[in-house]
């Protein structure tokens, strides 16, 4: 019995290690591509040029513009999911009815169970069209209509995370705040929610990584134009974009444009990874702590 | 209910009851330019259903370049291509061992094609379009005023093949004059069908198609005439069609088509059947969109198939801007 006991525990330290080492592998991968890829191109016009035409006659590695484009598109995503999420997250931990909340958190969630080539021709067949009816001049490919429709694909996981946290703000604290007369608007905003803060930034930053790395969507409706603007209107590239582009073309292995889009990947993972620790730093720096 | 599902995917990744007869069931599978791909694809489908016994041959569509290193590398029967094999392509397959035939299929126009909203470029120099697409003009020339003065001040935006496409290649040499030169700072694809997306839904785009994608989106898209400023060849702006395509006024953009075979896979008898299909079902050409080439072409092309002769008649490789049907009969001599 001990010995099985022993066993079970070595299969699942082997099953933790296993993602380590294939998180490990990644990043090594990724670092040694890029190495090779600084090697040849000087790092100061990789991240500071303003032109990225790399599997053109007259190659140029800067990659401002696709960074330009990620950050385009998903600023737009963040400004419909941050107030609809935030709201709705209100809605759900403070005023809804304990019925009306078991029913409509599945339903939300269900939004970001939807493949995301869904979502991409949603944006590309549908909303931009629909753009076009009150934008004159916007562009078949742009950032506007993929931004809107990741935001409401990232909206539930602002929303659910949010409410987690409200969930986590003790009772006695609201209980507190009508005992000496606030309203539920009053308390909601100036005790939950401060009160719940650094779990929904978390949640905040979390929908922006999230955002951030997002392919489908961006892939098949924004366009394939790298372009350094921050007008939403016109075809962009993003970096999850280019990826996806060069991975489907035939860029023989081992050359400098193959090279590129490991470069942009670790440049995408660092970002990411920023983010991420960020956000775990909130949640730990600012966590009221509630004996 | 798991199980259920495992069952379904192992069934379908089983291609069941094929297996017994082994010629039957080696699958032709054939890469390369999307340009070619609507013909292959079309007479894939009629060898598919003229012969039930064999699997109908998977078309891709990594672009001429993709197509050739895959062919290269020994993964492919048969490499679809919209301009002959260039000479670093010939010494890589020289390399492997592998040898071809080549085979001319047809002819087609690369249309200029504008939004049907574009009220202004009813016509198009050559001279215009180097403008728009040469290197140069990258970040400096984006509006529709600076490639003509009387077109409007609005931002152009422009759709073309990408860079591993036979129609990127072929279309920088007529326009630019040096093959895959050009701009960097486009929509640029593999397929043809971003770009018929991109253009039909942007009223200040212009793209680059093979007459087939224009064919089959007729009322998403407009043909700009283009005009080569020479006059032996047809004056004025000519707009590409059957007529002036087959008949060398609609220049530099005419181009021929090709595919090549896999000498190895040429001793294969369905290999054998599909390509002679090219050569049957020349209506199906005329179908999705491109020009027949002439019946001498066809019989000297039949011949050279049949006779498993290797190599190109290219030598110089690469696209060949201007080649009027007489010329490349003259070439397969």
């Amino acid at each position: 019995m001990k010995r099985f006991e022993r066993a079970i525990e070595w299969a699942l330290l082997l099953c933790a290690l296993l993602s380590i080492g294939t998180t490990a592998g990644i990043i090594v991968v990724l670092a040694i591509e890029t190495f090779a890829f600084l090697r040849e191109v000087p790092i100061t016009d990789f991240l500071f040029g303003r032109e990225w035409t790399p599997l053109f006659a007259t190659p140029r590695f800067g990659v401002l513009p696709l960074v330009a484009g990620t950050v385009l598109v998903s600023a737009i995503a963040m400004l419909v999911a941050l107030p609809m999420g935030l709201l709705s997250a209100i809605y759900l931990s403070e005023y809804a009815p304990t019925g009306v909340r078991r029913a409509v958190k599945p339903v939300l969630e269900i939004l970001a169970g939807v493949p995301t080539v869904v979502y991409g021709y949603f944006a590309l067949l549908f909303v931009t069209p629909m753009l076009q009816q009150f934008i004159p001049g916007l562009a078949g490919f742009n950032a506007l209509g993929p931004g809107i429709v990741m935001g409401i694909m990232i909206l539930p996981l602002v929303s659910s995370l949010s409410e987690d946290a409200m969930q986590g703000v003790p009772r006695g604290l609201r209980e507190g705040a009508y005992a000496l007369g606030a309203t539920r608007m009053q308390t909601s905003l100036s005790v939950v929610l401060p009160a719940a803060f650094s779990g929904i930034t978390a949640a905040f930053i979390l929908a922006a990584s999230r955002a951030i790395g997002e392919t489908m969507i961006v892939a098949i409706a924004a366009g394939q134009q790298p372009r350094l603007t921050a007008n939403p209107f016109v075809p962009v590239e993003t970096m999850t974009a280019y990826i996806v582009q060069v991975s489907l073309g035939d860029t023989p292995q081992g050359t400098l444009e193959y090279r590129t889009i490991f470069a942009v990947g670790m440049l995408l993972f660092l970002g990411t990874f920023a983010l991420n620790l960020v956000s775990a730093w909130l949640r730990e720096r600012y966590r009221e702590v509630y004996a | 209910m798991l199980t259920v599902g495992v069952y379904a995917c192992g069934g379908g990744s089983q291609p069941a009851g094929e297996g017994s007869d082994e010629t039957a069931s080696a699958l032709i599978t054939v890469d390369g330019s999307s340009t070619v791909f609507p013909i292959a694809e079309a007479v894939a489908e009629e060898f598919g259903k003229a012969n039930r016994n064999v699997r109908t041959p998977t078309v891709g569509i990594s672009g001429t370049g993709g197509g050739f290193q895959k062919f290269c590398r020994g993964e492919t029967d048969i490499s679809n291509a919209s301009r002959p094999i260039r000479p670093a392509e010939i010494e890589a397959c020289a390399k492997a061992g592998i040898e071809y035939i080549e085979v001319p299929i047809a002819y087609d126009g690369l249309a200029i094609v504008v939004n049907p909203k574009n009220t202004w470029a009813t016509t198009m120099t050559v001279a215009e379009l180097k403008t728009m697409w040469a290197p140069e003009a990258q970040g400096k020339v984006t509006r529709w005023n600076q490639v003509r003065a009387a077109w409007p001040d609005r931002e152009i935006r422009l759709f073309g093949a990408g860079v591993d496409s036979g129609t990127y290649d072929y279309f920088t040499e007529a326009t630019v004059g040096k093959e895959g030169a050009s701009r960097g700072d486009f929509t640029s694809s593999e397929d043809d069908n971003v770009i018929v997306q991109g253009v039909a839904s942007d009223e200040l785009a212009l793209g680059f198609l093979p007459l087939a994608y224009v064919e089959a989106n007729r009322e998403k898209l407009k043909i700009v005439p283009v005009e080569d400023g020479k006059a032996d060849n047809g004056a004025g702006p000519i707009t590409p069609s059957a007529q002036t395509v087959r008949d060398g006024t609609y220049q530099p953009l005419s181009r021929p088509l090709f595919i090549y075979v896999s000498r190895k896979a040429a001793d294969r008898p369905e290999i054998q059947q599909f390509v002679q299909m090219f050569f049957d079902r020349t209506d199906l050409i005329k179908e999705v969109g491109y020009i027949e080439l002439t019946p001498q072409i066809y019989e000297l092309a039949r011949k050279h198939f049949a006779d498993k002769k290797t190599g190109t008649a290219f030598g110089e490789g690469g696209s060949q801007v201007g080649m009027t049907l007489e010329q490349l009969l003259a070439k397969e001599r």
